[in-house]
């Protein structure tokens, strides 16, 4: 599969990116450092035995929306026909900063909710001028349920699931398919020094399931797989039980 | 950590203190300010684990990435916290192998340097340090520092095995083995005696590139220091299966065993059977690289069978042709004290490395897993007496228990690497807890 992915510099991304050029798909790398980004794409090249250059990147940077269409640009002129875009790239910080710091707030909330779907734009334009392909999104499931320690980070997390709900809808029939990943708690440095809630998952769990997800064009997948039926439940409490509990 | 439990760092043998580690792709952002780095946790002792009191330290596990790879040159350079599996797994296809390693693949190349591991391999290719041919450090100054022979090579020479103690390891650059097959050809027989075993690797180093034997620990009298030995080289083309191997995942131990599974019972079992089930004449076969170098990745988590007092490895070398039998009086003390070992290793060591405290010497090194029981500290303390009065010396990366005096009388080197360590940490704030027992470290 001939695919961007934006976010290939750590965690899930990282991961993600390792298992696709394992098997041989074709990669071109985005993000917000070329040097950073070089250094990936050597890493994945030597791992999956491809000659050095083999892996393209071009910088872009999801609070720089005018870094969006050149980047497109560069990997349609490496990749050929564009078949699937990826991103895992995304901010985290916890609520206790965000109520503190306004301007980290503010980028959290661009970077996760407006930049990713603006983003998502340019990349749904190129899917379908290419006669359809896949999109595959990392949300989280922080954005199913207003919650105390995330009412930010969720809020901005919910309104790309939501998002990336309508657009399946509205893509379908034209050959775009949508794929929202939910993870829980991952062990990355997005959450580093973060306390572990119950069923922490690893980044490679993590992106297997999203790459089997992005294979079968799944619209929603959760990972770890027991996020699905603890949010099936979540999803249903009323709003006093969650009260109670201190949700 | 659930349920508040205080975060613990351990060593494998399972020594934990207070702590935890910080870790991130850029193992520079999160390593500046810190005591130590610490890799995949495979030293035994408390080579990995921080000072008295301090509560973080670095972890390189995220910091990944081969950076080049040129198999033409057979030269890689990649972040410290690359795991020798991964490596291991990249080179194979390729017919590229690292060119020193140890008996497991779960470490990471900056474990390696800074332990300046030693393989099967040792008489012919020397530690790991050998092929070293440049790191790059964050310095306690927090300075980012390239160190070679030709550059700083005293910071070079002193982070070679230097556990650590010189600077975070951020990079390195590694000469690589270029190998026929990915297969090995082994050859395997029992050993009856010490004198048997000691002629069977002298012999075998001759032609081998690879050689080591294991010992029934718990033998003695006549039968002291028999056992198999197993030698081994790569299988050329011919003689190696078509297909290439896969890397193999076994089963775990699932959690820490109770105590009383691992008694000198089931040790003197498993020892017979382990043994009688190699052939007493030589035997032959190709096997798997993962079978041959790492047998006890088979079983992961496999420190959990000691339970939860955990276990300790004493190892050391000791210089047998400069003082004959000195190997025989070792185990004879370890067996007499009843150093019940599930593992018992021996292995001929070559020349010194150029690391300033890096572990082997010309000699014939010997492991043995100890359970922890109460007077296992008294134990170690003793064999170390014995490791002084022959001249050999003690390997840090499995050690919790030796006293600092005991360390220091066999080190005369430890004032070169003081050295260093006073030009590029002259205020000691690289340290760990073992660097703290052993070297005196403000706590
Ligand atoms: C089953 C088993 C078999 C083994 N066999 C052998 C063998 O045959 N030969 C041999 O030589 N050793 C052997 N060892 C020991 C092992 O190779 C060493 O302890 C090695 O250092 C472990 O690497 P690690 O990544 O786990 O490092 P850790 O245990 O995490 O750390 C070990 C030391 O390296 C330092 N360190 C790690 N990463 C860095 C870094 N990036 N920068 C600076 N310092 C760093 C730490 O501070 C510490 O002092 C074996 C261990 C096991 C468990
Ligand atoms: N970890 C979790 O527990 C968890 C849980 C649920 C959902 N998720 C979601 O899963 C995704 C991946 O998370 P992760 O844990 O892998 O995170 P991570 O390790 O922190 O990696 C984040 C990636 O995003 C990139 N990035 C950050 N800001 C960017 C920007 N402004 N422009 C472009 N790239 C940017 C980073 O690039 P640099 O290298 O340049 O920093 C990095 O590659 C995120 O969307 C996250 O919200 C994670």
């Amino acid at each position: 599969m001939n695919t961007v992915i934006l976010g290939a510099t750590r965690g899930i991304g990282r991961a993600l990116a390792r298992a696709m050029a394992a098997r041989g798909d074709r990669l071109f790398l985005l993000g917000r450092d070329a040097r950073d980004l070089g250094a990936s794409a050597r890493d994945l090249e030597a791992r999956a035995g491809l000659a050095e250059g083999a892996i393209g990147s071009a910088a872009c940077d999801l609070l720089e929306p005018a870094t969006f269409a050149p980047a497109f640009d560069a990997a349609a002129a490496a990749l050929g026909r564009l078949e699937a875009v990826v991103v895992t790239a995304g901010l985290f910080a916890t609520q206790e900063r965000l109520e503190s710091d306004r301007e980290l707030a503010r980028r959290v909330l661009e970077a996760d909710f407006s930049g990713t779907v603006l983003f998502c734009e340019e990349a749904r334009e190129r899917l379908l001028a290419a006669g359809g392909g896949r999109l595959c999104v990392l949300s989280s499931v922080a954005g199913e349920r207003g919650r105390k320690p995330v009412v930010l980070y969720g809020a901005a997390k919910a309104g790309l699931s939501r998002y990336l709900e309508g657009l399946d809808h509205r893509f379908h029939a034209r050959g775009l398919r949508v794929v929202c990943v939910k993870p829980g708690f991952v062990r990355t440095s997005m959450t580093e020094g973060l306390p572990e809630p119950p069923f922490a998952g690893e980044a490679d769990e993590v992106a297997a399931i999203a790459l089997a997800a992005l294979d079968r064009g799944r619209p929603v997948v959760y990972a770890p797989g027991i996020w699905r039926w603890v949010m099936a439940v979540v999803r249903l409490l009323p709003r006093a039980v969650l009260r109670r509990v201190g949700f | 950590m659930p349920g508040g439990a205080k975060p613990q760092l351990a060593g494998w043998g399972g020594l934990s203190v207070p702590g935890r580690e910080l870790r991130s792709e850029r193992l520079e952002e999160v390593a500046r300010g810190l005591p130590l780095t610490r890799g995949l946790g495979r030293s035994y002792g408390d080579s990995a684990l921080p000072p008295p009191g301090v509560t973080a330290v670095a972890g390189s596990v995220r910091a990944d990435r081969i950076l080049a790879l040129d198999p033409a040159r057979a030269r890689l350079r990649a972040e410290a916290g690359l795991s020798l599996r991964d490596l291991a797994w990249t080179l194979l296809p390729r017919g590229l192998f690292p060119p020193v390693v140890p008996g497991t693949q779960f470490v990471t190349l900056g474990g390696m340097v800074a332990a300046d591991v030693h393989g099967k391999n040792h008489h012919v290719a020397g530690t790991i340090g050998r092929h070293v041919t440049g790191l790059r450090l964050l310095t306690a100054a927090g300075e980012i520092v390239d160190c070679s022979r030709e550059r700083s090579p005293d910071l070079f020479r002193a982070t070679i095995g230097g556990m650590g103690l010189t600077g975070h390891l951020l990079e390195l650059e590694l000469a690589l083995d270029r190998i026929p097959s990915p297969w090995i050809l082994q050859e395997t027989r029992r050993v009856a005696h010490l004198d048997e075993t000691l002629a069977a690797l002298a012999e075998s180093a001759r032609d081998w590139p690879f050689t080591v034997c294991w010992l029934d620990a718990l033998a003695s009298g006549r039968a002291l220091g028999r056992g198999v030995l197993i030698r081994g080289r790569w299988a050329e083309p011919g003689e190696a299966p078509g297909t290439p191997p896969r890397p193999l995942r076994g089963p775990a131990v699932p959690f820490r065993l109770p105590g009383f599974a691992l008694n000198d019972l089931s040790v003197r079992l498993f020892n017979a059977v382990y043994r009688a089930s190699f052939p007493a004449r030589l035997r032959r076969s190709v096997v798997h690289p993962q079978k041959f170098f790492w047998p006890l990745d088979a079983v992961r988590h496999w420190n959990r069978i000691y339970g939860a007092r955990g276990f300790t490895q004493f190892q050391c070398v000791l210089p047998e042709s400069e003082r004959p039998g000195a190997v025989r009086r070792f185990l004879a003390e370890a067996a007499r004290r009843g150093g019940s070992s599930f593992l018992c290793v021996i292995k001929d060591c070559g020349a010194e490395g150029e690391g300033l405290l890096s572990f082997p010497r010309p000699g014939v090194s010997v492991a043995l897993d100890l359970p922890m029981r109460r007077d296992t500290r008294a134990l170690v303390e003793a064999l170390a007496d014995v490791v002084l009065a022959e001249g050999g010396r003690i390997y840090l990366a499995k050690d919790a228990f030796v006293r600092a005096d005991q360390f220091r009388a066999m080190e005369p080197r430890l004032a070169a690497f003081a050295r260093a360590r006073d030009r590029w940490d002259p205020e000691r704030r690289l340290r760990s807890a073992q660097s703290v027992r052993l070297l005196g470290d403000p706590a």
